[in-house]
């Protein structure tokens, strides 16, 4: 039943109706020699357009999301989209909108609009995170992290500061120690304490002088706030190391603190987590990066500034900045619906924002911890990690419980990750979750713990409602079928 | 509250289960002096309020300039169904597909994008998006270097300069050297190029058309690159792919590209749509999320993302790139742009563009003192000398309801006078037309 579109595809079928040439351009002679074409086809399906329109229809109800399922995606943050901001997106003086044309000599005018969201976007985000400045550009949370490590790199170059390593906590996203890498960093990994915490003797021992950065997510992936940022920040600074904040989990802090405050100098904020813009089934996202006026001088170009006569515009020349980082402005039609969720929501609509994911996470904590182990037994912030260790006694796993939530028509909690901690659920359930949504997740859970201790062996053939069941990851990997 | 569903009474059971008073004690772990009372943002609007707000904003873009602004980003048309289908939330409310079971709508789309992709380029494998074109060739760019163990790369200066400042932002903290060939005649300088090609080069990066928008085979200088063991990089414009010869028939290694053209509104930068394929053969150290066919139990086709001990939430700082979020969705209105156009509609289109791109260039080369600067053929963006700064002529051509291309003296030394024109499916003749006279009015 899942035939590809390419096999839906008849020869002559056409959808397209494209316009067509007027007879003074269609005898104008191509002046391109017979050796710059292509000698086949692109053997693109043959299709009407409504067999386009029920083959993409049928794709989508294949799938879970947010609209359709609980989807309590640890470190995600799958919250409610608002359906006003996908029209906002599609107004047409913002969708048909030329990103050269601020380019044009006068041009500038002609984008004032666009220009006002850039930066009354920038305005908003550095007020919630406690920042100088900020630029919209990179394109996704790791794309921040990687635009954060050349702004501390370039920070350090310019200091004359010979600095060669990046502190990370092993609990840290994997795009940390990328992203580091990628940068031209050594990642030096340093290991979570006993209460879930960075392990603040052994964060002391590794930090030297060669030390240029310390990444931190806070609350950590463990969704527990890092009782001892303010030492951590300290020391860091007393060594001229900064202190990158990685933003996957500010939905935890909107109104109550700011990273700036924390001590912290660079901050990536995900767009598509905390501030509502939809996932894609994995992108578009939008990364902003924010600093503390010390590496202002760095950021990326362009820069949106606004004039004393109150017009806006690019500059290009600032003589410290790291480059290109995007084509343009960042993810523009992404940051216009975060715009409008900021406006909707407002100061208290924020901070009840963080109030409400908070209260979530730990009621799911508080109600499951009878049944599932708690690594870390304290309170939570938006997210609570679980561990299916005791259940894998019984032989029924992380990814087996994943598999039965399918069959309920629940998306999964994140699993296997953080890494520190075995047969890791990490559920994080959101404000936009109802109380009896949630309740009828634990209820689900429950009965989960309660069926793998009395039958274990049903956990295998989950799930079993499914357009395919479990499928064959090895065969995958080892047939290497990437296209039809 | 908008969006937040707890009622008073949710709250206060709730916060008896966890048995704490209130909400702030769930906040004990923050130290004291770094709380906040309030943000200093305004309180929060409706939603109409909202909906007013930012439609005056975007009244506030002028909106009614025919437009001949190309420079890699084209104003193309984009057919209700790719809207109407994207915009299923199905789609866009979902995320990265880590449980396949649940997730075979993304996944098979995924997979028929890639499958496209690998045909209009002509390529073996393609991976599931990359930021946009200028980050997917900085990509291709360090999965030359990976593959080759070398650190030199060879950049046309006929790559679009976007994409060449990034590569170069990019690398800045890496060990990576280039050298800019500048391109003769409209077309890459093979001697200079043959010159440059040594044994510590890790690619030769070319782009098609070129930014001044010449058209060529690059197939003997890949034969050049492979003779002395270096990749060869082309980024391509996918809507030019329906005439021209693909970067596949030249023996490309890694093939890159926006996808902007492909259904995406131009949005004032994004989000866009990096593509990128290889050949089977360097599958293991291309970047990127990569979706395979395998089967269930029962023998059913499905599909799941694979290889992905290359990225990073396997690999940490040994991953083939950080790259985690793509643009899923920006691949997804490309399959479906594609689907709708179809194998007859793909090479139609492109033809209807270099048809009017040929006309307009007859047309506008016609008016005293303005002639067609390049020798090379072109396909739908072709260059102009002007007899006059082209940034003054751009300028005054606003002012008449035109927004008439993108003067080259941004990017390029010594070319103040030469003006980059673009032509899609969506100029009329008339509109072309009205262009010429306009033009021919301000000289």
């Amino acid at each position: 039943m899942n035939r590809l579109i390419f096999e839906k595809s008849v020869s002559g079928r056409r959808a397209d109706n494209l316009p067509r040439l007027a007879p003074s351009e269609a005898g104008v002679k191509l002046r391109i020699p017979k050796k710059y074409y292509r000698d086949d086809e692109a053997a693109l399906p043959e299709l009407s357009e409504l067999d386009v329109v029920r083959h993409f229809t049928n794709l989508s109800r294949k799938n879970f999301s947010v609209d359709g399922n609980m989807y309590p995606l640890g470190s995600c943050t799958m919250k409610y989209n608002p359906k006003v901001c996908e029209k906002i997106a599609a107004l047409e003086g913002f969708s048909s909108l030329h990103p050269l044309l601020p380019q044009l000599r006068g041009g500038g005018m002609l984008t004032q609009g666009a220009l006002e969201v850039l930066h009354e976007t920038e305005r908003l985000l550095s007020e919630i995170v406690g920042m100088d400045a900020f630029s919209l550009q990179p394109s996704a949370g790791a794309h921040g992290e990687l635009t954060g490590m050349m702004l501390i790199a370039a920070y350090h170059r310019d200091k004359g500061n010979k600095k060669t390593k990046v502190i990370i906590p092993d609990s840290a996203h994997g795009t940390n120690p990328s992203s580091a890498a990628i940068a031209g960093f050594t990642v030096v990994s340093v290991p979570t304490g006993p209460d879930g915490d960075i392990d603040f003797a052994k964060y002391e021992a590794a930090l030297d002088d060669e030390v240029a950065a310390l990444m931190m997510t806070c609350p950590n992936t463990l969704g527990l706030f890092e009782k001892d940022i303010l030492r951590i920040a300290e020391l860091a600074h007393k060594r001229d190391a900064l202190l990158y904040y990685d933003g996957a989990n500010l939905n935890a802090l909107l109104g109550r603190c700011r990273p700036g405050d924390l001590g912290f100098d660079v901050v990536h904020v995900n767009l598509h987590k905390t501030f509502a813009t939809p996932h894609g089934g994995g992108g578009p996202g939008s990364g902003p990066v924010g600093v503390k006026a010390r590496l202002v001088p760095f950021l990326p170009t362009s820069i949106v500034i606004k004039r004393n006569d109150g017009t806006y515009a690019l500059e290009y020349e600032r003589e410290k900045s790291i480059g290109y980082i995007a084509p343009f402005y960042g993810n523009f039609g992404i940051i216009l619906r975060a715009y409008a969720y900021m406006l909707l929501l407002g100061r208290e609509g924020l901070r009840r924002v963080s109030d409400n994911a908070v209260l979530n996470a730990n009621y799911m904590q508080a109600r499951l911890k009878g049944r599932y182990e708690l690594p870390y037994d304290r309170r939570c912030m938006h997210e609570c990690v679980f561990s299916a260790a005791r259940q894998s006694l019984k032989g029924v796993h992380a990814i087996d419980l994943a598999k039965a939530l399918v069959e309920r028509g629940i998306h999964p909690p994140t699993v296997y990750f953080p890494l520190v901690v075995k047969e890791a659920l990490m559920i994080e359930p959101t404000e936009t979750e109802s109380k009896e949504q949630m309740d009828e997740f634990i209820e689900v859970m429950l009965e989960l713990a309660d069926l793998a201790d009395k039958d274990p062996g049903q956990f295998a053939a989950m799930p079993r409602n499914t357009p395919v069941g479990r499928l064959d990851e090895v065969k995958a990997a080892k047939d290497m079928r990437f296209k039809a | 509250m908008p969006y937040i569903p707890n009622t008073a009474a949710d709250r206060s059971a709730m916060l008896k289960a966890i048995g704490v008073a209130s909400v702030d004690e769930l906040f004990a772990d923050i130290p004291a002096k770094v709380r906040i009372g309030d943000l200093r943002i305004p309180e929060g609007r409706s939603e109409s309020q909202v909906v007013d707000h930012l439609s005056r904003l975007a009244q506030s873009n002028v909106q009614n300039l025919t437009s001949f602004v190309g420079g890699g980003f084209y104003d193309h048309f984009i057919p209700a169904c790719v809207d109407q289908l994207a915009s299923r939330s199905e789609f866009y409310t979902a995320y990265t597909p880590y449980q396949p079971e649940a997730s075979q709508g993304t996944l098979q789309a995924v997979f028929e994008y890639q499958t496209a992709i690998c045909r209009i380029t002509g390529m073996d494998v393609a991976n599931a998006s990359l930021y946009d074109g200028g980050t997917a060739l900085y990509e291709a760019a360090m999965m030359a270097v990976r593959i080759t163990g070398r650190k030199k790369i060879v950049l046309d200066s006929g790559v679009n300069p976007i994409y060449r400042n990034m590569l170069y932002c990019y690398t800045s903290n890496l060990a990576v050297d280039f050298q800019e060939i500048e391109v003769v005649h409209g077309q890459s300088d093979r001697h200079r190029i043959a010159d440059a090609l040594d044994e510590n080069t890790a690619a030769i990066i070319l782009q098609n058309p070129n930014f001044f928008g010449g058209v060529d085979d690059f197939s003997d200088i890949v034969e050049l690159a492979h003779a002395k063991g270096c990749l060869a990089v082309v980024s391509a414009y996918p809507i030019s792919l329906g005439l021209l010869k693909t970067p596949g028939a030249m023996k490309a290694d890694i093939v890159t590209g926006e996808g902007q053209s492909l259904g995406l509104p131009l949005s004032f930068g994004g989000p866009y749509l990096g593509f990128m394929a290889t050949r089977m053969e360097h599958v293991r150290k291309m970047p990127g999320r990569l979706v395979g066919q395998t089967e269930d139990a029962q023998g059913r086709r499905g599909f799941v993302l694979t290889l992905q001990a290359r990225e990073q939430h396997i690999r940490r700082e040994k991953a083939m790139s950080n790259i985690c979020s793509n643009e899923a969705l920006c691949a997804l209105r490309a399959l479906i742009y594609l689907s709708w156009l179809g194998r007859q509609g793909f090479r139609e289109l492109a033809r209807i563009c270099a048809q009017k791109a040929e006309y307009a260039k007859t047309r506008l080369s016609a008016i005293p003192g303005v002639k067609v600067k390049e020798s090379a053929p072109t396909f739908n963006e072709f260059t102009l000398e002007l007899p006059c700064d082209a940034r003054d002529a751009v300028s005054r051509l606003i002012d008449k309801g035109f927004a008439a291309g993108f003067p080259l003296g941004r990017y390029y030394k010594g070319m103040d006078n030469y003006l980059l024109v673009a032509v899609t499916e969506k100029r009329s003749r008339e509109e072309i037309g009205h262009f010429a006279e306009a033009l021919e009015g301000i000289l």
